[in-house]
């Protein structure tokens, strides 16, 4: 992408008026760390769309049967790169399908919490009075809960499931969404172009959702990255826990905790692939969540 | 202050109700029969719906609510489903472990976490700035199950220094990797905010004119700066309690450390509801009072923050 060397805040080279979009993205641009991590999300996220033109191997054959036993928790080699398991099924593979596992939780996960954490957040914020005490009062229950039980007590008593573990995992994590959408909601609905758009007798739906909204984008769309990453641990570890994704189905977690018994003898590679897999990507989404924090937020401003 | 503190007390009431009405709700609305668990393949019908009755399970859940409510008033939470020993007795046998573990990490995640922010920012652009940030990055990204499993197959498979996981009776060798592993991701966010909260305050006038008036480099370090940049340090601790209290769960998992987090896992895996419930309301009190404590302790560190 091209584009006009920085003259001065807010206009371009030919003068004319840019986008606070188009601003973000030249502040992006130059923080190297932000890209870093943009550069690992979006491989993440190819990896999870060509998994199957990526692997050679289907994540749940076992290559016992073709290969006979020298498929058996082979270490890493030319053909497996990070090496097979116990089952004679590649690691690689089951790392790459793994991704998407992780991505899908995170994306469905975290679609929700934003809806609810906007809505809810909004609500509060624009009528005040009873509505916000009761949505506050939700907000500290649920920030009080420890989260991990939550989910866990949720998902463990009900038929395994992946829409559980997202929908349980965006019960209660929208609150810090929900919090940052009513802050803002509250500093912007007394501004004059609130109250210009209420003396054109506009809808109170309309000016939340349209007119006060709009400005709220910028600071969901920081949390809601930097959420991704949490998001993508804690189905990590509910799956590492027995509470998660379900075998043969690959995922990170699961496949860490499979692997434990025979890291402890040595054997690594089960284990310590698909850790470096979920570390890169908590730290891609970590990386892009404070550079868009740094570039979004107008304080910071030069 | 007195007043604040009652204040803050009393708000948190409406919240610890909230979060017994949603365990209550999760618990209640789950497949199976608790009276069944309780007798397993021996009880009779008969047994069984005596065995509700007393248990209170035939009410409905608003009453059940209430007297769970009338018994934690007088701290009595209830019996476990398995062992029928008192839910009140069965956490604090458990409270120490946990206790000790929470403490020892929180005070590595300050010292680590803290020493890290402070000479990176008194070193800024330095290789040992860009190693301290680096260990922060990878600190928040790691998740707590991997870190524990790296710690035990470097420290004790590897190296040979710790003897194993475990208890230990409270040795305290068997603290140190718990405690590590619990501690780093406070650690990092620790790290970072001292950093920058350092290097914030370091370009301020009054440090210029403490300087300036030949003050010794460390003394304006530790006595002048440090102390206004606590205040960020000391709110991630308050916000980070949440992932701490869930950190616990993890670790204690993996390093078989009998605490409270072993404890609500094993309450889960039985079905034992009561002291599910009690766990969980336990570790919200737990959050609510250390949230408190923060932000009484802003007063400390900032003078001009008076609690009326």
């Amino acid at each position: 992408m091209e584009y006009a060397p920085v003259i001065g805040v807010g206009t371009s080279a030919e003068g004319q008026a840019r986008s606070l979009w188009y601003d973000a993205w030249v502040r992006l641009r130059r923080n190297k760390l932000a890209m870093l991590g943009l550069g690992i999300v979006v491989l993440v996220i190819l990896l999870a769309i060509f998994a199957p033109y990526i692997t050679r191997y289907d994540p749940t054959e076992q290559l016992i049967w073709t290969e006979g036993r020298a498929a058996q928790l082979a270490p890493p080699n030319a053909k497996h790169w990070f090496g097979t398991d116990l089952y004679g099924r590649d690691i690689f593979s089951r790392v790459v399908y793994g991704s998407r596992v992780s991505l899908q939780i995170a994306i469905a996960a975290m679609g929700i919490s934003v809806f609810i954490g906007t809505v809810l957040g909004a609500l509060a914020g624009y009528y005040g009075g009873w509505i916000d005490e009761v949505i506050s009062w939700l907000m500290n229950v649920i920030y009080a809960f420890p989260f991990l039980l939550f989910i866990i007590t949720v998902v463990a008593f009900l038929p395994p499931s992946l829409t559980l573990v997202y929908v349980a995992i965006g019960l209660i994590s929208w609150v810090s969404i929900g919090r940052v959408v009513r802050g803002q909601v509250l500093a912007f609905k007394n501004q004059e172009f609130v109250e210009a758009a209420r003396a054109l007798g506009v809808s109170n739906r309309r000016i939340i959702f349209h007119h006060i909204l709009h400005n709220v984008i910028a600071p969901v769309i920081v949390q809601a990255t930097l959420g991704m990453g949490s998001i993508i641990m804690t189905e990590a570890a509910l799956s590492y826990l027995g509470f998660g994704t379900q075998p043969p189905t690959p995922s990170w977690g699961l496949e860490i905790s499979m692997g434990q018994d025979y890291l402890l003898s040595g054997k690594w590679w089960w284990s310590i692939f698909p850790g470096i897999a979920i570390c890169l990507t908590v730290l891609g989404f970590n990386l892009l969540g404070d550079g868009l924090r740094d570039a979004l937020d107008p304080r910071l401003k030069q | 202050m007195g007043r604040y503190l009652v204040k803050r007390l009393l708000a948190a009431v409406p919240v610890l109700l909230g979060v017994i009405i949603v365990t209550f709700i999760l618990t209640t609305i789950v497949p199976g029969d608790p009276a069944r668990i309780m007798l397993g393949q021996r009880g009779s019908p008969e047994t069984i719906a005596k065995i509700r009755a007393e248990m209170g399970l035939d009410d409905p859940l608003p009453i059940q609510i209430i007297n769970f409510i009338k018994g934690a008033l007088t701290l009595n939470l209830g019996y476990s489903y398995r062992n029928n020993m008192a839910v009140t007795d069965a956490i604090l046998a458990r409270l120490p472990a946990t206790g000790m573990l929470a403490v020892a990490a929180i005070i590595v995640a300050v010292v680590m976490g803290m020493s890290l922010g402070i000479i990176s920012a008194t070193k800024q652009y330095s290789w040992i700035d860009y190693g301290s940030m680096l260990f922060a990055l990878l600190g928040i990204s790691a998740p707590t199950f991997f870190v524990g499993l790296l710690m035990i197959v470097v420290f004790i498979l590897i190296l040979g220094w710790i003897p194993g996981t475990g208890y230990g009776d409270g040795a305290f060798i068997y603290l140190i990797l718990p405690a590590l592993t619990l501690g780093v991701r406070p650690a990092a966010l620790i790290a970072r905010l001292t950093r920058s909260s350092m290097l914030e305050v370091i370009r301020q006038d009054y440090i210029c004119t403490a300087k300036a008036k030949g003050l010794h480099n460390a003394k304006v370090i530790f006595k002048h700066a440090l102390k206004n940049a606590m205040v960020p340090v000391v709110t991630i601790i308050g916000v980070e309690m949440a992932s701490l209290l869930s950190g616990v769960v993890i670790t204690e998992q993996i390093f078989s450390w009998p605490g409270l987090g072993r404890l609500s896992i094993e309450a889960v895996t039985n079905r034992d509801f009561p002291i599910l419930r009690g766990t969980v309301l336990f570790m919200a009190l737990i959050f609510m009072l250390t949230n408190i404590l923060v932000d009484l302790s802003y007063a400390l560190f900032d003078p001009r923050i008076r609690y009326e």
